[in-house]
């Protein structure tokens, strides 16, 4: 569809602009690793001497988190939803295990956060594939619920206490030999996951096939509520596994812990080159766009700049990132 | 569509207009008759509950009740805004700093140069939106963080105070002691500003693009200005949202509240499509209300508030999937 609208567009202009913008259009991560390496440039010349191994390791474990939760947010973009209980689920999950260690225990209390999960899941994805609910709003009510759970729970678990297990800490802040952190044990076999199956299994091309075009998808005889139900459940795992390394990373367990990176990841999706509006997008700009979100940040407070003024930054670029897309690949 | 053609039709007898009014709001009305039911209960459950726990719902329900108005109309004309939050945020803690200390006659000025902000704001959101062709959901969730920085760059902690006036806006009551000023002072800033527009062409416009925004288009409405229209409104409201969070509390709180989400779930509560196109802002008011007051009746029944937020979740999915369910049966028949 974009191709046949712009071709004749690009042919229009100079070669060059329409070699640009057929890079974009048909490798939009090219654009986004220059834009990361001249973050990273940028990074080394505002603080000669900080990018280092040691500097790229704690980048990738601040964006492992983000990245996971960005996960969520492009498998449900993909399909023209969003999911908004992201942050309510993580944290769920992370506080979950934080009180059960000195009860059941550490695996114990994994293996309950991950049935809650599921549970939000299959939950969200009947409302938003059955009763076609609007995903935004499924996904707020949905966090509403869970939060107001979490807090009941956090209520009962007064007198036991918090305490974020070693392993997850290990798991979650702990880098080998100083450099890579042990959370890209988690993340890199499940981003291998999400990449392969979005491009090589009738799964994953369902869920381009739903966003692209529900009606043609129903045609074909795919039954979306399916899709949606196992997308959604899908999406809560990976939230709640990104609850864990969260937890573990700030050791801290709290019911609003992951609420902060909720925004963000959307922001990192959509920079990523997946289109809110479905059928477009993929997993391996949004790495990339995590590594952008969290590079830029730190390079922000590297600056100097007060809060205040990273906050506008990071709005003001997720805005022109998005523009360019719009406006390079013509779609809207 | 309906409901945008409505003030052209000529009813021919007055129990017609009558009941095609009734016909066009039964949502809001529906609301209406639950909010009543949801009254009586409440002063079954606690005979106490009169004139101050009226003054207390209608102060509290106000900046939400605000937020939810603006997000009514930019989701009317078919987008949405997630900025609400953090412009809310701006207004008050920017109205907050510069009414410390300052007679009356500076503060007038002040919620004047908030308002004008408010429009601004807005305006800013809206050509974005237009210009950049970038999702309306993508490019105010991005200038929530830029709003929130603004407020933060106002005011790091919270402050400021509010002018005398601006506070007696909000408290207390007005002719009987039944009538609580918040809920006054609500109504008429909305029925000022909403209903002349709503009559207007602008208002028609509005509706249409956010029914069809094709066919607007090809009846020669003005798609892009109707749309940066309907968001300088969206700020404007919001900016009112913040003077009575400033109001309310007499001080500025850069951080913006759960604002802008809330007001999402009370749009759809309040009869008010996300596709766009229909509903009104009257109908959100009342679902705010509504819920909040739900939330006074489990404290009275001592339930865990904690229960109120899975309440207020459960209550927002059951009466969308509800709203879906008839609008599918509807479709299919």
């Amino acid at each position: 569809m974009s191709a046949a609208v712009s071709a004749p567009e690009a042919r229009r202009e100079g070669s060059g602009a329409a070699a640009v913008r057929r890079l974009f259009r048909e490798r939009p991560i090219i654009p986004l690793l220059v834009l990361l390496a001249l973050l990273v440039v940028l990074s080394e010349v505002v603080r000669p001497g900080i990018v280092s191994a040691d500097w790229i390791g704690v980048m990738f474990r601040a964006a492992v988190p983000l990245a996971i939760l960005a996960g969520c947010q492009t498998l449900t973009m993909l399909t023209g939803g969003i999911d908004l209980s992201v942050g309510a689920v993580a944290s769920m999950s992370g506080f979950v295990v934080a009180t059960l260690v000195n009860g059941p225990g550490v695996g114990a209390g994994i293996v309950v956060a991950l049935v809650i999960a599921i549970l939000v899941g299959i939950v969200t994805g009947v409302g938003v594939g059955v009763f076609r609910v609007h995903p935004l709003i499924m996904t707020l009510g949905m966090s509403l619920v869970v939060l107001g759970l979490a807090n009941v729970w956090q209520l009962q678990m007064v007198q036991t206490g918090t305490v974020v297990p070693d392993a997850l800490r290990t798991l979650g802040s702990d880098r080998f030999f100083d450099v890579l952190p042990y959370s890209l044990l988690v993340f890199v076999p499940l981003a291998a996951v999400i990449l392969l199956g979005l491009r090589r299994t009738g799964y994953g091309r369902l869920l381009y096939a739903v966003g692209d075009n529900p009606i043609a998808a129903r045609l074909a005889g795919v039954r979306a509520w399916q899709v949606l139900i196992a997308l959604y459940v899908l999406s809560a795992v990976l939230a709640a596994l990104a609850g864990f390394l969260v937890s573990g990373l700030t050791n801290v367990a709290s019911v609003t812990l992951a609420d902060s990176f909720v925004l963000p990841s959307v922001a990192a999706a959509v920079i990523g080159g997946t289109s809110i509006m479905g059928g477009r997008g993929g997993y391996g700009g949004t790495i990339v766009g995590a590594l952008i979100l969290t590079v830029l940040s730190s390079l922000l407070s590297s600056l100097g700049y007060p809060e205040a003024v990273r906050q506008i930054l990071y709005g003001a670029i997720i805005v022109a990132v998005a523009a360019a897309y719009t406006r390079v690949t013509g779609e809207t | 569509m309906s409901a945008a053609t409505a003030p052209l039709d000529a009813p021919a007898r007055p129990g017609d207009a009558l009941a095609a009014t009734a016909r066009r709001n039964a949502w809001t009305l529906g609301l209406l008759g639950f909010l009543v039911l949801l009254l009586v209960f409440t002063k079954l459950i606690q005979p106490n509950y009169g004139v101050t726990g009226v003054k207390g719902l209608a102060i509290s329900v106000l900046p939400l009740a605000l937020a939810a108005v603006a997000q009514a109309v930019v989701v009317i004309a078919g987008g949405i805004d997630l900025s609400i939050g953090s412009m809310m945020a701006l207004a008050s803690v920017v109205s907050a700093l510069l009414m410390k200390d300052q007679s009356d006659g500076v503060g007038v000025a002040v919620v004047i140069g908030v308002l004008l902000l408010g429009l601004a704001l807005g305006a800013v959101n809206g050509t974005l939106v237009v210009l950049t062709r970038v999702p309306d959901i993508v490019v105010t969730l991005a200038m929530s963080f830029v709003w929130a920085g603004c407020a933060l760059l106002v005011l790091k902690t919270p402050g400021g105070a509010s002018a005398v006036w601006l506070k007696e806006l909000v408290t207390g009551s007005i002719g009987s002691e039944w009538i609580p000023r918040a809920a006054l002072t609500l109504i008429a800033v909305v029925a000022v500003i909403w209903i002349p527009v709503r009559r207007s062409r602008l208002g028609l416009s509005m509706y249409a693009i956010g029914s069809n925004r094709l066919a607007a288009f090809r009846s020669g409405v003005p798609v892009g200005r109707t749309k940066i229209f309907a968001y300088v409104l969206t700020g404007l409201f919001a900016a009112l949202g913040g003077l009575s969070l400033t109001a309310s509390t007499g001080i500025g709180t850069p951080v913006p509240g759960p604002y802008t989400l809330l007001s999402v779930a009370a749009v759809v509560l309040g009869g008010v499509s996300l596709a766009g196109g229909r509903g009104g802002v009257f109908g959100p008011i009342i679902a705010v209300v509504i819920l909040q007051l739900i939330r006074t009746d489990m404290t009275f029944l001592n339930v865990n508030t904690n229960l109120a937020v899975v309440a207020q979740g459960a209550i927002l999915i059951g009466v969308v999937m509800v709203g879906s369910l008839i609008q599918m049966r509807r479709t299919r028949a």
